[in-house]
């Protein structure tokens, strides 16, 4: 069946205030038990991570792995700005506002990837984000004004499954008008070769800097709701264990693909909650999965491949 | 101030053996396959924890083995067991990932790595374990420093490694074949040169060295539990990178300025626990100005 581009369009926005309108009434209306509505939450956090970090490293094809360090940056700065400067009868009016200032600091913080990105690739990049993301480990651990290694807390338990569904399909929209506008083909064909993507009048260094920017800015984002649902941050939350987390989920459910980061987010969230009676040894499977999702499927399960309610409108049913 | 500075100089060698003993590993891995072996830290942690098996089952034995015996049984024991397992590494996860993109091979490596971690910690639980102590022999004094046994044993015998790797890598026939493959991957099989065994070889010999320096560690700083190789694996990484990577030289090099690093951190800014700031600012910094580090050769890209 084919559906026209206007009927598909409509859908898609019933659909998304469909999802927006449940995830509202069901936790309010008790049907949905803490428990799962808790794991939804973590579930969305997880999607929006690997959202922004598949456009790094998916679609540029760049090695990014300090994500963390992002994610922990807007953690902290929008935690910082509900409990020192907001009165705490503002705070759940302007909770989007703070998750946004999270996502810019982080996004500020891209700059510092962003920048030696221009002059090393592969695995030197790889390097500068783990570097990136030990420094940001370790000056939050020396700030004793955020409570250093102790971590941060004080913060209301602002998230709920709305506020975290409406930004999974921000997400998800914002990231799919990039990647097929002229913009986006940029950021794949840096990915098939940059020199290549140079010379035909691919501005690379503009590319590269927004393209770590939306991804930093989301990551932060996704920061500022999981310090708001947690309540407690501390480094060590995110730490490059939570940067391999975010790596397996993304090459789990397949590189240059949005279907697949949601996918893949599901998959692996779901799978550490389902193994958590193997206490300490749930830790092995995700470090396992991605070894061998490395040998026998390094692309994922939607590698480049795409939903076809994500994919780009066809030219010739629009005209 | 003097003595200070001398007895700190001193702990930076000690320190500095034991991560110039890693980053060789680093170096060499880096230098024949252009893979960065995010795993060999916790190769490093496998070794420690052998090396303390093998210690506690000797001193367990109550046999009233002389010291040395005991760490040089420890010592062949955790090299033997611990060249074993990079060769399995090697043979399992990386081999199979030659011809795939770099990126690929890393992520399998940081892979390998946290299952390492996660397996020696669901094998033997969070508890950190206390090394035997085999060295008691109390401190000499000489003017006016410290100087202990132990670290003597150290420096002298991270020397000693270094000076046989150096000699294997520019002297032997495994040498010259580490450096041909490093040169030059696709026209070496063809001059009938093993490349798969000489690159398992480099593994073990690689992994071999963590694990002398997992026991040095471990009979320096006697507590051991299993992420230790993550801190420690990063910084003999760091200075794989500030000496040159794929340079062995420049990884000794690297390894005392790291050593030094750790050291004289505390002594200039207010608290210890600013140093793997200052160590990671200190990488991106070089990344940034000089990426083929200190002793490195220059990279170019073929187009």
């Amino acid at each position: 069946m084919v559906i026209s581009e206007k009927r598909k369009k409509l859908l898609t926005w019933l659909g998304a205030v469909l999802l927006l309108v449940l995830s509202w009434l069901l936790p309010a209306s008790g049907l949905l038990n803490p428990y799962v509505v808790q794991i939804l939450m973590y579930l969305g956090i997880n999607m929006i991570l690997t959202l922004s970090l598949n456009l790094v490293n998916g679609y540029m094809g760049e090695f990014s792995v300090g994500h963390a360090g992002f994610m922990g940056i807007g953690a902290y700065a929008a935690s910082i700005i509900t409990v020192w400067f907001l009165p705490r009868a503002w705070a759940f009016w302007t909770f989007p506002a703070v998750l946004v200032a999270g996502g810019l600091a982080a996004a500020v913080a891209g700059l510092v990837v962003a920048f030696p990105s221009f002059r090393t690739r592969g695995d030197y990049l790889a390097i500068v984000t783990l570097a990136f993301n030990m420094i940001v480990k370790s000056v939050l651990e020396n700030l004793e004004v955020v409570g250093g290694p102790r971590g941060f807390l004080g913060m209301p338990r602002l998230t709920n499954l709305f506020w975290v569904a409406a930004w999974v399909l921000i997400t998800v929209m914002v990231l799919r008008r990039l990647v097929y506008s002229n913009f986006g083909r940029g950021i794949t064909a840096i990915r098939e070769d940059e020199v290549a993507a140079n010379l035909t009048g691919v501005d690379t260094r503009r590319v590269k800097l927004y393209a770590f920017l939306v991804s930093a800015f989301f990551a932060g984002v996704a920061g500022g709701l999981f310090a708001h649902l947690l309540q407690f941050i501390n480094p060590r939350s995110f730490s490059i264990l939570k940067s391999t987390d975010m790596l397996v989920m993304v090459y789990l459910g397949g590189v240059g693909s949005l279907t697949g980061s949601l996918l893949g987010a599901t998959i692996f969230t779901l799978l550490m909650e389902v193994l958590r009676p193997l206490g300490l040894w749930r830790w092995v499977v995700g470090p396992l999965l991605l070894v061998l999702l490395m040998i026998f499927r390094p692309q994922g399960i939607m590698g480049f491949k795409e939903w076809k309610w994500f994919k780009e409108r066809a030219v010739s049913s629009e005209q | 101030m003097l003595q200070i500075l001398g007895q700190n100089i001193l702990n930076a060698l000690q320190l500095g053996s034991v991560y110039a003993l890693i980053a060789l590993g680093y170096t060499m891995v880096y230098g024949i396959l252009t893979l960065i072996n995010f795993a060999h830290g916790d190769i490093f942690m496998v070794g420690a924890y052998l090396s303390l098996a093998a210690a506690a089952f000797l001193l367990g034995l109550h046999l009233g083995l002389p010291a040395v015996v005991v760490f040089v049984g420890a010592m062949c024991f955790s090299m033997v067991l611990t060249a074993l397992l990079g060769v399995t590494i090697e043979r399992l996860a990386y081999r199979p990932l030659r011809q795939a993109p770099r990126v690929s091979a890393v992520i399998t490596a940081l892979g390998v790595g946290l299952f390492l971690e996660n397996f020696t910690l669901g094998l033997l639980g969070p508890e950190p374990r206390h090394f035997p102590t085999l060295i008691s022999v109390g401190a000499w004094e000489i003017a006016g420093l410290t100087i202990t046994p132990l670290q003597i044993l150290i420096i002298l015998g991270a020397a000693v490694l270094m000076v046989l790797l150096d000699l294997l890598v520019g002297h032997t026939l495994l040498g010259m074949a580490m450096r041909a493959i490093s040169y030059n991957r696709q026209i070496v099989p063809l001059m009938g040169v093993p490349v798969d065994r000489v690159i398992s070889l480099t593994f073990a010999i690689g992994s071999a060295i963590a694990a002398a320096g997992g026991l040095m560690y471990g009979l320096a700083y006697p507590v051991l539990d299993p992420y230790m190789g993550v801190r420690i694996g990063w910084w003999a990484f760091i200075a794989a990178v500030v000496g040159g990577i794929g340079n062995i030289r420049g990884a000794m090099l690297g390894g005392f300025i790291l050593g030094a690093v750790e050291i004289f951190t505390p002594m200039i800014l207010p608290s210890s626990t600013y140093r793997d700031f200052v160590a990671f600012s200190l990488l991106l910094l070089l990344l940034v100005f000089k990426p083929t580090g200190l002793l490195g050769r220059p990279i170019f890209e073929r187009v």
